[in-house]
């Protein structure tokens, strides 16, 4: 891909490539293109190209393209006397044209490797919707390119201070933790808990994934509480260098059988909250699923106590 | 896919817009399981479902959905609303039921995610 000047650092060039890559055609090209009907003659073509300050355009006859003329075959015709020739004589007929669904990488192909400077767009139809030329894909690139450079540096800022916590608070172990109060049947606050913890926790730069999982687990956990316990409980939340350990409490009503619960697809919820689309039985399975470790301990009328611990493997917070 | 297209194909109305209709989708699923959701929900998916309690819209942010389809003209709630503006989700409604939205979106060639093992642990 040789549409990027020289002296751009590796950084900036894997971002146009990804922006290459993932860019559809429709927003690169210029949607109103300069079309020329096909009973034009050469001279009217001269005096549109002269009066629009463009160098080719495509033939359309209806919404199809049946050519494409160039500044080259306006000089052609008149070293040859030919300016009162159809358009249709002397244009080109051998047209390449790209999907407005398709992405930029294919417009990359076409214009360096195989010589064309313009390409019109069409649609499914094949109906000519827009026109993409290496100005208009730089401009839309660069445009880009800022606005994606522009969001980072927002997002740098806001989550700077965050994960700077175990940087700059020193001790032989520091963590932080996070104390959740959950109602129980409290429908409207439901989640409400784990919503703010997987934000706390993209501010503090983990990795997507492990938010996911976390966010995934402590939610499941959560509406665990809302719906099983009689008295609420208390989701604990302690991020540490190298892993987030997650604990709920409740003096709820205890569990007799825990072989049980953790059958996926056990379930003691009652018909309304199925209707809801909650008690299916797959909370703690799930949450097994995406935790390191999960331990629930339980007895009947002593409440209940889960442990779930993600660890970040070799990834610390610090080189994040 | 982007989001415009998906609404197109559905004959849809969005209700709260917070991403760009130009925005791709990169896949589609649908449940009235919250656990499903979590389950086999992935980063960007739009997830059609047939409930509209606020929960649902929890669930999307939990499992990084960010678009939410309602089936059957099903109108959400005041607080399911209030929340989806809140958490950045954005809500469309259909008219059409969840087998027919599903199979159109599929058909005009919006990927699900393939065979799902609920024991496979690879995330």
């Amino acid at each position: 891909m040789k549409i990027i000047p020289g002296d751009m650092s590796t950084q900036e060039i894997t971002k146009v490539q990804e922006l290459i890559y993932t860019t559809r055609v429709e927003s690169v090209m210029a949607p109103n293109v300069i079309a020329i009907d096909p009973s034009s003659s050469m001279g009217q073509v001269k005096d549109l190209m002269r009066d629009k300050h463009i160098s080719g355009a495509p033939v359309v006859k209806g919404k199809q393209v049946i050519g494409i003329v160039t500044i080259r075959d306006v000089i052609r015709s008149m070293e040859e006397g030919k300016l009162d020739f159809l358009v249709t004589d002397l244009m080109t007929t051998d047209v390449r044209t790209v999907s407005k669904d398709s992405m930029v990488t294919d417009v990359v192909k076409n214009l360096g490797q195989q010589g064309f400077s313009r390409l019109p767009v069409v649609d499914q139809n094949g109906d000519l919707v827009g026109i993409v030329t290496a100005g208009t894909l730089i401009r839309s690139l660069l445009k880009q390119m800022d606005k994606s450079f522009q969001r980072n540096e927002a997002e740098k800022l806001y989550t700077y201070r965050a994960s700077h916590i175990f940087q700059d608070i020193s001790s032989d172990d520091t963590s932080l933790l996070l104390r959740f109060f959950v109602n129980e049947r409290d429908f409207d606050n439901a989640g409400k808990a784990s919503s703010l913890i997987k934000r706390s926790l993209q501010r503090l730069m983990l990795r997507p994934q492990i938010v996911r999982r976390v966010g995934v687990a402590v939610y499941e956990a959560e509406m665990n509480l809302v719906i099983h316990t009689d008295i609420g409980g208390e989701i604990t939340v302690e991020v540490r260098k190298d892993r987030v350990n997650i604990s709920t409490v409740d003096h709820g009503p205890g569990i007799g059988d825990l072989k049980q619960v953790l059958q996926p697809g056990f379930s003691t919820a009652p018909e309304w909250i199925r209707d809801m689309g909650f008690g299916a039985g797959m909370g703690l399975a799930n949450i097994r699923r995406v935790s390191d470790v999960m331990k629930l301990t339980s007895a009947p009328g002593e409440g209940t106590r889960l442990e779930i611990v993600f660890n970040f493997q070799n990834e610390s917070l610090d080189n994040m | 896919m982007n989001i415009r297209e998906m609404v197109e194909v559905l004959n849809g109305k969005i209700l709260v817009q917070n991403h760009n209709p130009d925005e791709e989708l990169p896949r589609g699923g649908a449940a009235d399981l919250m656990s499903d959701v979590l389950a086999f929900g992935s980063e960007g998916m739009v997830l059609l479902t047939g409930l509209t309690n606020p929960q649902v819209v929890r669930t999307a942010e939990m499992a990084g959905v960010n678009v939410i389809v309602f089936v059957r003209d099903k109108t959400p709630p005041p607080e399911t609303l209030e929340l989806a503006r809140d958490s950045c989700i954005s809500l469309v409604r259909t008219s059409y039921t969840m087998y027919e939205a599903c199979g159109r979106l599929y058909q005009a060639g919006l990927p699900g995610r393939g065979p799902v093992k609920i024991e496979n642990n690879s995330w």
